[in-house]
């Protein structure tokens, strides 16, 4: 069986702040890191592929210094990875992205499986599995909390929130999987370093014989307008003073006022 | 040409000829939309004997409601769904799509976007229109402390999955009609895709929504230790452990824990924020909370923007002193 796990990398901190000057985002300084979900997806699929056997190939769209993410994503088991960087690639919107995914998904060829993390940290969208499943056009599963495989299908629970529904998709699918679906392996730093010799491939817009107006800002429809930081609302907060014990104190009172003791 | 396309629809979710709640709170903001552009409100209602639901979508605000029933219709999968919704909206070009940013609108939201070829912005929480007329979508980005305004400026239709409860539905209008357009489309079945099974989700804990205390912790809880502190004292409180994205993230606690724009909405007695910075999606989650506490060593922190009390201190100092201090009173 042959698997695609799609990873992004992402700022490793929420603490993004926008320049006053220019109003745009500061990233100077702020590392990067693997989008945490879609290490549940790698976990999801080297736990197929141990059962199963084949291959599992990580596929990264960004900047020259992703491979760190897919050296991570090597160190964890995965037996290929494709670096999709090119100039042309960036401003992509999830439109963009989803047509350049289905590009690379397509020149790699013969894959049965495709997995995705629920939602990357920095984006939120979750937008990005179901699209390429549409641009490849096969079924998908999102919200998966579990995952196997048997007579070319793949059978999933998806977690609804109140409800969770049993659902299976024959070959080649798109699964969507939920940062709960498993613990994701550890990639040691001597893994990390046996994994060096794997092989990692760049892919540019041309090798993928990518259509440029779908591509980055031109494929991209929907676009930032305006970026500002949310008005503070003006509630009273009531700031305790003092040492631990005598802020515990104040506390346990206004827990006895609410009667929540 | 983008002036071809007119209207605001609004994907009437259903499932078992029931109505999402999300879908009379998009017509209501259709209804502000509507105030800007002029245009037609038009719920569209995919499914199999759902015609019923027709007059609950007039009494709630759609001008029109385009019906279309399908055996292959009668419950939600994804491919037949994206083949119906592409040919009414390649045929009726509307210029506004909106979807709930429910499970179903986002397992089925972005294959439109990919079949029609334009926008779609992801789980907004507000819509609007600028200074320049240009129609926009809120949404919380790069976690959570900046918000943008997303915008679909050349492609039609401009599409967005919006939040639940952004914004009241109407009070309804008794008896309210409008025009009820039947389409008859060609939907082929997915042979590729099947539904086994329905079933109520477990849970791991009570649930977070009902619970009178919670107990949260963020980024700043490392360790199972501290971890510990939050739960012992939530337990002593009679209440709820929970936690903003990171703790869940790092595989802390489960899914089901988490309180935010991507998680639960809880509305608790007493909300105590444990070294929780508070992001706009965090804060979407526990706003409502009658008594908002946080705990965390930067004063600067947005949590205090909305906190009623607030303890600008270590927490792995606070708590033990606070838990020694409840269970001295309990005694």
């Amino acid at each position: 069986m042959k698997i695609l796990v799609f990873v992004k990398q992402v700022p490793d901190t929420d603490d993004v702040k926008l320049d006053p000057k220019t109003g745009n985002l500061r990233r100077d300084g702020v590392k990067s890191m693997m989008n945490p979900m879609d290490a549940n997806a790698i976990e999801a699929a080297l736990q197929l592929r141990e059962k199963h056997g084949g291959s599992v190939c990580v596929v990264t769209m960004g900047l020259p210094m992703a491979t760190e993410v897919q050296k991570k994503a090597l160190g964890m088991g995965c037996d290929e990875a494709f670096l999709l960087s090119d100039r042309p690639f960036g401003g992509a919107d999830t439109l963009a992205t989803s047509y350049t995914l289905a590009k690379a998904a397509e020149k790699i060829g013969g894959y049965d499986l495709l997995l995705f993390g629920r939602l990357a940290t920095d984006g939120d969208t979750a937008q990005t599995g179901p699209a390429v499943a549409a641009q490849l056009g096969i079924p998908q599963i999102s919200f998966a909390s579990s995952i196997e495989v048997e007579d070319g299908w793949v059978c999933c629970d998806r977690d609804l929130g109140d409800t969770v529904q049993r659902v299976r998709a024959k070959l080649p699918a798109a699964v969507i999987v939920n940062g709960g679906i498993n613990k994701p392996r550890y990639a040691t730093p001597i893994n990390i370093m046996r994994a060096q010799k794997k092989p990692r491939t760049v892919w540019t817009a041309a090798d993928l014989g990518c259509d440029m107006a779908k591509i980055g800002t031109p494929g991209s429809p929907s676009s930032t307008k305006k970026v500002f930081e949310p008005e503070k609302r003006n509630t009273d907060t009531r700031y305790l003073t003092g040492s631990p014990e005598e802020m515990a104190k104040a506390l346990a009172d206004l827990l006895e006022n609410e009667h929540l003791l | 040409m983008k002036s071809d396309y007119k209207g605001i629809w609004v994907f009437a979710e259903q499932e078992n000829g029931r109505l999402h709640p999300t879908v009379l709170e998009l017509l209501a903001k259709s209804k502000e939309l509507q105030k800007h552009n002029g245009e037609k409100i038009t719920a569209v209602l995919l499914g199999a004997d759902v015609s019923a639901l027709a007059d609950t979508l007039f009494a709630y605000g759609a001008d029109a409601v385009l019906l279309c029933e399908n055996e292959v219709l009668r419950s939600y999968s994804a491919r037949p769904y994206q083949q119906a919704l592409t040919q009414l909206a390649e045929k009726y070009k509307p210029s506004i799509i909106l979807y709930g940013a429910t499970p179903l609108g986002r397992d089925l939201a972005p294959r439109l976007m990919v079949a029609l070829d334009t926008g779609l912005t992801a789980d907004a929480i507000d819509l609007g229109f600028d200074e320049d007329g240009v129609f926009y979508q809120t949404t919380p980005g790069y976690g959570g402390k900046i918000l943008a305004h997303i915008v679909i400026l050349e492609r039609r239709p401009q599409m967005a999955t919006v939040h639940p409860q952004i914004c009241a539905p109407i009070e309804p209008i008794p008896g309210a009609s409008g025009e009820l357009i039947k389409e008859t489309l060609c939907v082929e079945p997915d042979c590729a895709y099947e539904v086994l099974e329905t079933r109520a989700a477990e849970k791991t804990g009570e649930s977070l929504t009902e619970a009178k205390v919670v107990v949260a912790g963020g980024r700043g809880v490392k360790t199972e230790e501290e971890l510990a502190m939050l739960r012992e004292l939530a337990g002593l409180l009679g209440g709820q452990l929970a936690s903003s994205r990171p703790l869940v993230d790092n595989g802390m606690l489960p899914h089901d824990r988490q309180i935010g724009q991507s998680g639960a909405t809880v509305s608790p007695e007493l909300m105590l924020n444990v070294a929780i910075s508070g992001s706009v999606q965090y804060q979407l989650g526990m706003q409502k909370a009658k008594c908002i506490v946080a705990i965390n060593q930067s004063e600067d922190a947005p949590i205090y923007d909305i906190a009623h009390v607030g303890a600008v201190t270590d927490y792995k100092k606070l708590l033990p002193a606070l838990i020694e201090e409840i269970k001295a009173r309990k005694k």
